[in-house]
């Protein structure tokens, strides 16, 4: 069983949510975040976190899979101010929706003072709902911006173990762990972070605080990074606990201080859950692990359409 | 069929009273909560307290099924004829309670499309489940339609389903435009309440189109389709089509039936004469629309 702790599904199609859930994939958060362009009314912005919590839990559900989201405002939208301060407004109600696990994905892009203004304004929202934090860590100036949203963290008086930093790479791991954060990585090709390196990382870190995510969005990306990246840890003699708590039990762990998640929404889901939003993956209750190496039938594999 | 613009005969403090004993009762250790949250809801405060107290129902709660006896059933009938409450949650519940009860500034309607644009989508079962509770129910036509096309099969079916909101409230087109989405969507239409009271030609001849279209595609159609056809099947000219039926599966063969019997002519009378064993269950009463096969009346 797997988690996967980052993933955009609305840039994701169907056949992915399919690869996922036969990969083992049993619940995954889908941050807020940016999506590729920029959105220039507040309304759209309301309207794409109301799908978070509404239609995209709905469509992970038809395919076994529990959906969970963080709700915010992200750091390259921070920049247009008049939209942040009217999506700030909408951010309380949708951070008490069900399902929601944490704010984010907040943080900073350029490192602007707007970005910095709302970082902290949604930190602060986050200490008083009582919600865990994903922050997004810059691409650009990455150790020094992944330094200072600590420091950030701290001067507006978040608990570094309700915060998941996330994006780290060898640059950024240690400061991370050290200063008693949760060190999420993204299995992202190219840009990111490669899943032998993430091998590496833990044959050297061990499994403490540390979570591993696909990130997967609309760029060239891999929907089945946790899975992968499991299979390559154990077949290259990774124990099989760390492997457990770097693609599940840590992510549950501290997603799971929200009270919005829980082992049971999977295993043993409610009944008016499984009456009307969840459709139970039966392989999986029936306790037997599934295999990455034998994915669901894939369209292109498939001539007839009926 | 008239459609009101008022729910007949009830009033929503006394909805909201039902709801809060069926509440407090199974809250455990919330009771205080829960009790304290209602007050403050009903004595008039803030739609931020309102969206607070959705926000945790589920939270403080739970999500169990409502405990619910056939006492309660009777009251609720009592209540709100046709209104059934079996498979509300506790939280669900809780939050028409809190709904019913809130005193805002706003009038309903508009305090109802707000929270529907923010819901997730368990709450927006919860809300359209309340849609025979709420007063001023025609206002509230626009975000129903909404409900009616969403995606979310369980949220269509909270309108479509053990609700009479339906029924009492929709015109023609829309209640024929619910039948066939129910159809398409793959949703039983026996829940539906209302289905036989208002039958209609139009959707007698909008199903007919609909079975042979998925015939001619190589697809089955559901059974219950015949139970809106077979009042019109004069009209609408159905017999071909529901001869085919009476020769399908043991499901199709019953429906076929039922609704040959419901058409009450002559040619439905002469295409009965083939399905003596079937008729005779049916007079029997082992058969009907809750049960088209003898497995199912068992």
């Amino acid at each position: 069983m797997f988690i996967d702790p980052h993933a955009h599904m609305v840039s994701r199609t169907t056949d992915d949510y399919e690869a996922m859930a036969a990969a083992g994939v049993v619940a995954l958060v889908e941050p807020a975040f940016w999506v590729g362009q920029p959105r220039t009314f507040v309304g759209t912005y309301v309207d794409y976190l109301s799908s978070l919590v509404g239609w995209e839990r709905f469509r992970a559900g038809q395919f076994g899979i529990r959906h969970y989201c963080t709700i915010g405002l992200n750091s390259k939208e921070a920049n247009n101010e008049a939209l942040a301060e009217g999506v700030m407004e909408w951010l309380p109600r949708f951070a008490l929706k069900e399902g929601v696990v944490a704010i984010g994905e907040i943080g900073y892009d350029e490192q602007t003072p707007l970005e910095d203004k709302y970082f902290r304004a949604q930190l602060t929202l986050a200490r008083e709902l009582e919600l865990p934090v994903m922050v997004h860590t810059p691409h650009r100036d990455k150790k020094r911006g992944t330094s200072r949203s600590m420091d950030v963290c701290e001067e507006m008086g978040l608990d570094p173990s309700w915060v998941v930093i996330d994006h780290n790479n060898e640059e950024t791991v240690r400061e991370t762990l050290d200063r008693g954060y949760w060190a999420g990585f993204s299995i992202y090709p190219s840009t990111k972070m490669g899943n032998a390196r993430m091998v590496e990382l833990l044959r050297q870190y061990g499994g403490e605080r540390i979570i591993v995510d696909s990130a997967c969005d609309w760029g060239i990306s891999d929907c089945l990074g946790v899975a992968k990246t499991a299979q390559l840890a154990l077949q290259s003699g990774i124990d099989a606990d760390i492997v457990r708590k770097v693609t599940y039990e840590n992510a549950l762990e501290v997603y799971g201080k929200s009270g919005q998640m829980h082992a049971a929404d999977w295993l043993d889901p409610p009944a008016i859950d499984q009456r009307t939003l969840y459709e139970g993956n039966s392989i999986l209750r029936g306790g037997r692990e599934p295999r990455v190496d034998s994915p669901a039938p894939r369209r292109r594999d498939n001539l007839i359409i009926e | 069929m008239t459609v009101t613009n008022t729910t007949p005969g009830i009033s929503t403090i006394t909805l909201s009273t039902l709801l809060r004993r069926w509440v407090v009762r199974q809250a455990d250790s919330e009771t205080e909560w829960v009790e304290s949250q209602l007050n403050t809801l009903r004595q008039g405060a803030s739609e931020t307290t309102l969206h607070r107290f959705l926000g945790l129902a589920p939270r403080r709660l739970g999500r169990e099924d409502l405990r619910l006896s056939v006492s309660d059933l009777k009251e609720a009938e009592q209540l709100r004829p046709d209104w059934d409450p079996k498979g509300w949650s506790l939280d669900g519940t809780a939050r028409i309670a809190g709904l019913l009860a809130f005193q805002g500034p706003r009038p309903f309607p508009a305090l109802f499309k707000d929270l529907v644009r923010t819901s997730d989508a368990r709450e927006l079962i919860t809300l359209y489940r309340g849609l025979p509770l709420y007063p001023e129910p025609l206002v509230l036509t626009h975000e129903v339609g909404e409900g009616l096309r969403s995606n979310m099969r369980a949220v269509f079916e909270s309108i479509a389903h053990f609700n009479p909101y339906p029924r009492d409230h929709f015109d023609d087109h829309r209640w024929n435009h619910m039948v066939l989405k129910a159809l398409f969507v793959g949703s039983r239409l026996q829940p539906i309440v209302g289905l036989e009271q208002r039958a209609n030609p139009e959707l007698a001849r909008i199903l007919l189109d609909y079975a042979q279209e998925r015939w001619a595609a190589g697809r089955d159609v559901s059974p219950e389709l015949w139970h809106c056809v077979g009042p019109f099947a004069e009209t609408v000219n159905a017999y071909e089509a529901l001869s085919r039926a009476l020769d399908g599966s043991p499901a199709e063969r019953s429906a076929a039936t039922l609704a040959l019997v419901a058409a009450d002519t002559s040619t439905a009378r002469s295409l009965l004469a083939d399905a003596p064993d079937t008729l005779q269950l049916v007079a029997a009463g082992r058969i009907d629309w809750n049960h088209l096969t003898q497995e199912e009346a068992a």
